[in-house]
């Protein structure tokens, strides 16, 4: 499928550039992205004042340079100051150690040095997120749009049906979280006094999400039960169905708060609580792919009566894939409802639905990696590029169709996604061969 | 007792009658081949037999129990194995991976293991990764185990596709057509392929082939079906010179 168009030019031209970061661990690039942050969180003010920035840039100064072009060089400096230059020299420097550390972790369990690795990452972005809270609300938002559009990618690329119910089990994960929490541990206008504590109820919170994951894995039934017989098209507008009779349901009922939505959800998803089940939903979700068992979720797209006559149950795969799938569009669903701290059935429509299809197809089919890439680069764009107003609707569809006319199954389509390869050590020397 | 028996079996397209009245009998190692016309419903024949079609009427039972009504997965667990005329073979998938994948039932880590990999998945795994590595060896296949399918050569496809048939662990291999299309290097390394089910697996076959060289050679017995029914029935030898036979496939001689 993917024939890989070798340019010796460009290879010759970037391959300096390669072999100037190809020593450096995943642990090096962690290290100093942590330096980095640290540097922002003691010099940032000071240094936003001296380069006469309002303040410091919270998206890498693209809204600056969008908003107000006289500060153009000094959101550059900045970036160059705060992040580019510091990752550089400090990955740089600690190659060598941080080479050493990352043998030792390679000859441990997986598990010890992923979890290493996790915690890494999880302090980088708690710093990175002290800085300002728009930070940390988007970073939040990201992380569940991660585990959503990897949701999505078991139905619609590993498994290669075009399913339009995702918002529909994002809305069900959502109101059950929201119902559970906010009925038991909150004084509601709607939902009547708390039953219980609010200190307990800290606690029960993932007893919650996944209540929430499991209704929409119920809901999820309605759409696999007839994609047994039909395909495509068809299934495509019985989950578009699907997805509507969520949201006017929702509309309906007013003991949840009608159209008007429900809020006052406590404020649980804290950013290590969304780091915690993101970094649960790639693991199960990057496991089950790498499974016979997943990977007949392929088989079953690229050749349902062969993967039938290979003893392969096909009924049972496609209704793991959906049920999977909808399980942890429920409980990102659960985390987002608990985020923005209110819900309403409007914004589990056509929109939403156009946001996480783009998210998938952008980032790349049948490939975890391509949902995490996918997720994170529409997030931060449509964040960055805001100051745009409605030009943003304007790049954002054209990157997409440049994306489906260059790579049609996007950026990252059909790789693996191999955590001890990414954690790997690489010394230089033996990388050039 | 034979290991896969069909009485009277009959199945109609909505009207139109594709079988009539067939039967079989396959024993243990027994090499059965199918000959006929092209639209004759040999390919149905097969299809009714692996459960992708339900006979109208008759009887099919393998190893003495009634498989009627069991799904093509059921069936192809109980040790009904086969391969397709056109392949159909996993476009996006690796050779390694499509003979694993057809160890589908002999899993059962179930998704507790496929979630959480947990030991017994890893045992598993490499059980059945270790078995489809002997597979594909026994195929001549294993030094193409990382690539994927489609950019393999057909004689090489057609022997990962019978590598793949072998994994689910059949009694009987149905094969559709196994040498359609190759050419004649490719069909003296498929012949071998033959030769190396029949004598290590010990397997019983059940062959569609044009080619009379590879009927003449491996079945034992053969069928001639023409619109559906099985006019003769006998040694590759009588087969070939039934006049019923040349007739199907030649038309009738004029007599001047």
């Amino acid at each position: 499928m993917e024939v890989k168009k070798s340019n010796p030019g460009n290879t010759k031209r970037f391959s300096g550039l390669r072999h100037f970061f190809s020593g450096i661990p995943a642990s090096g690039w962690l290290l100093a992205a942590f330096a980095a942050v640290l540097l922002e969180f003691y010099v940032g003010d000071p240094l936003t004042e001296i380069l006469g920035l309002p303040k410091i840039p919270a998206l890498f100064g693209i809204v600056i340079i969008l908003k107000k072009p006289h500060l153009i060089p000094g959101a550059f400096a900045y970036v160059g100051l705060i992040y580019l230059l510091p990752i550089i020299i400090v990955a740089k420097i600690t190659a060598p150690a941080t080479n050493w550390v990352s043998e030792k972790l390679d000859r441990m369990p997986l598990w010890f040095s992923a979890i290493l690795h996790l915690v890494l990452l999880y302090f980088v972005l708690e710093i990175w997120t002290d800085i300002s809270d728009y930070r940390l609300l988007m970073l939040k938002l990201t992380l569940i749009a991660i585990m959503i559009t990897l949701s999505l990618n078991i139905i619609n690329g590993y498994m290669g049906e075009f399913s339009c119910s995702h918002p529909g089990f994002i809305a069900l994960g959502a109101y059950v979280a929201s119902v559970f929490t906010v009925g038991l541990f909150v004084n509601d206008r709607l939902l009547g006094h708390a039953l219980l504590p609010q200190a307990l109820g800290q606690f029960l919170f993932p007893i919650g999400l996944i209540l929430g994951g499991l209704v929409a894995a119920v809901g999820a039934l309605i759409v696999a039960i007839p994609s047994f017989r039909t395909r495509g098209d068809y299934l495509a507008i019985i989950s578009l169905a699907f997805m509507f009779i969520v949201k006017s349901l929702i509309e309906n009922l007013e003991v949840v708060g009608g159209p008007r939505g429900l809020g006052g959800q406590p404020d649980w998803a804290t950013l290590p609580t969304v780091f915690v089940w993101a970094v649960l939903c790639v693991w199960t979700i990057n496991n089950f792919v790498e499974s016979t068992m997943g990977k007949a979720l392929n088989a079953v797209r690229d050749e349902e009566s062969a993967a039938d006559a290979m003893t392969v149950n096909t009924r049972k795969t496609k209704m793991i894939a959906f049920m999977f799938g909808a399980f942890w569009a429920g409980v990102g669903g659960g985390l987002f409802a608990h985020v923005l701290r209110y819900v309403n059935p409007g914004t589990f429509g056509i929109k939403k639905l156009a946001e996480v299809l783009a998210m998938v197809y952008f980032g790349g089919l049948n490939s975890v990696f391509g949902s995490i890439v996918g997720a994170v680069s529409f997030n931060l764009l449509s964040e960055a590029l805001r100051p745009l107003e409605i030009f943003k609707w304007i790049i954002i569809p054209v990157l997409l169709i440049l994306v489906m006319i260059y790579r049609p199954t996007g950026l990252i389509a059909f790789k693996h996604f191999n955590v001890k390869k990414i954690l790997r050590p690489r010394p230089g020397s033996k990388e050039r061969v | 007792m034979p290991l896969l028996q069909v009485k009277n079996m009959t199945h109609f397209f909505t009207g139109l009658r594709a079988v009539h009245n067939y039967n079989l009998e396959i024993n243990p190692g027994e090499i059965r081949g199918l000959i006929g016309p092209n639209g004759a419903g040999k390919t149905t024949i097969f299809n009714l037999l692996t459960g992708v079609l339900r006979p109208t009427e008759g009887e099919i039972t393998l190893e003495g129990t009634d498989i009627i009504g069991l799904r093509p997965h059921q069936i192809a667990a109980r040790g009904i194995g086969r391969t397709f005329q056109n392949m159909k073979l996993w476009r996006h998938m690796t050779v390694l991976e499509h003979v694993k994948m057809a160890h589908y039932s002999q899993l059962s880590y179930g998704l507790t293991g496929a979630f959480f990999g947990t030991k017994k998945r890893v045992r598993q795994e490499n059980e059945i990764e270790e078995h489809a590595h002997t597979l594909l060896a026994l195929m001549d296949a294993d030094q193409f185990a990382d690539q994927k399918v489609l950019n393999l050569p057909y004689g090489v496809q057609r022997r990962v596709e019978m590598a793949r048939a072998l994994a689910t662990r059949p009694k009987i291999l149905f094969l559709d057509e196994p040498t359609v299309g190759m050419t004649p290097e490719e069909l003296v390394g498929m012949m071998n392929v033959f030769r190396k089910i029949h004598n290590e697996l010990g397997l019983a076959i059940f062959l569609i082939e044009h080619r009379m060289k590879v009927v003449m050679e491996f079945c034992q017995r053969v069928q001639t079906l023409v619109f559906g029914e099985v006019i003769a029935e006998g040694t590759p030898d009588e087969i070939q010179n039934d006049p019923r036979v040349i007739e199907a496939y030649l038309g009738k001689e004029e007599v001047a």
